[in-house]
């Protein structure tokens, strides 16, 4: 239980730091330790699959295409100018901060009725899951639940994921590559 | 002596040179190939257990951006030409559509696998998500690789 409280607490503090730090290839390194330890909790709640992706995808590919896109720009944040540079409380910045902690307030709040970490119980885990569990083998005939959802269960979502990937490629190609006339 | 067994290795260069990046480069060579493999086995062992066509073509583009990073991208497109890519990149979105309209053909709705073998069901199931998760490997392999190519800044531009 308590590694479960350390993993959240050290994923906070990760994503404090993407934030707080200028250096943008430092960000995208904590961001890679960030999904390698939201992989870990993954693992915990036993969700193999988004826990192979997050690894293969989070740590992975993204700190990597990240890096090659700042290859593109510059690696720092751009430096404010002198006039913003002076920390003054305004009326704007008290209301901001208003804002932010209301909204905060009410994402507190909405967490008081979710169900308990890791919860069989919870409303997920006991409406068309146990149909998923009971049949999938019986009418698909491969035993991992989870590809038999994605590949055929909701094969037009998966589809629909491809074609979106697809697109991805086709529209970097259109707009970054080097054409030759 | 020595700088024949430093030429066999492919260490010394022709024009009388050592390599740079000995170890990476040596690194790369020696693990890029499990790497394949183990994105091989993601895909094709996605029915028994975690992954599928989507993480195993990760992976596996993973590789290729592997090499690209230590040898240079001109050298890897050597490896993996730019037609090439282009081609994947379209095939397995092709294979995946083709699967849901040979189901409809075969007299089933669009997708529905087990309509392609009437006596079997489930061994028709199994081999449409088979070509299925091959077919989302194949294209997202090839988008992996392409996103990182032309994301890249290469020396000429």
């Amino acid at each position: 239980m308590i590694i479960d409280f350390l993993l959240l607490l050290f994923l906070v503090i990760c994503a404090i730091g993407a934030v707080y730090f200028k250096d943008l290839l430092s960000s995208t390194m904590i961001l890679c330790v960030y999904s390698l330890v939201m992989a870990l909790v993954w693992a915990r709640l036993n969700a193999v699959d988004v826990a192979i992706t997050e690894a293969a995808v989070g740590a992975g590919i993204t700190t990597v295409l990240l890096i090659a896109a700042l290859s593109r720009t510059k690696r720092g944040e751009e430096v404010r100018s002198q006039k913003s540079e002076k920390k003054s409380i305004t009326v704007h910045s008290l209301f901001s901060l208003l804002i932010v902690i209301a909204t905060g307030a009410v994402l507190v709040y909405g967490t008081v009725d979710m169900p308990d970490f890791a919860d069989p119980e919870a409303p997920a885990a006991i409406h068309v899951s146990p149909r998923y569990i009971e049949k999938t083998y019986e009418e698909v005939g491969i035993v991992n639940i989870v590809t038999a959802v994605l590949a055929d269960y909701r094969g037009f979502d998966t589809l629909g994921e491809v074609i979106v990937i697809f697109a991805a490629g086709i529209c970097v190609i259109f707009l970054l590559r080097k054409r030759v006339y | 002596m020595r700088d024949i067994s430093f030429k066999e290795k492919g260490l010394l260069m022709n024009d009388g040179t050592f390599q740079k990046q000995v170890i990476r480069r040596t690194i790369a060579k020696l693990l890029i190939p499990f790497i394949q493999l183990f994105g091989l086995y993601i895909i094709a062992h996605g029915k028994y257990s975690a992954g599928g066509g989507f993480q195993g073509g990760v992976i596996i583009g993973a590789s290729v951006i592997l090499y690209a990073i230590v040898f240079g991208i001109e050298d890897s497109r050597k490896w993996v030409s730019q037609k090439l890519s282009d081609i994947l990149n379209s095939t397995g979105a092709l294979l995946f559509g083709v699967i849901g309209l040979l189901c409809a053909i075969a007299g089933g709705m669009y997708l529905e696998y087990s309509e392609l073998i009437k006596e079997n069901p489930r061994l028709a199931s199994y081999l449409g998500i088979y070509a299925v998760e091959i077919g989302i490997g194949i294209t997202v392999t090839a988008v992996m690789i392409t996103l990182f190519f032309e994301t890249a800044r290469r020396t000429d531009d």
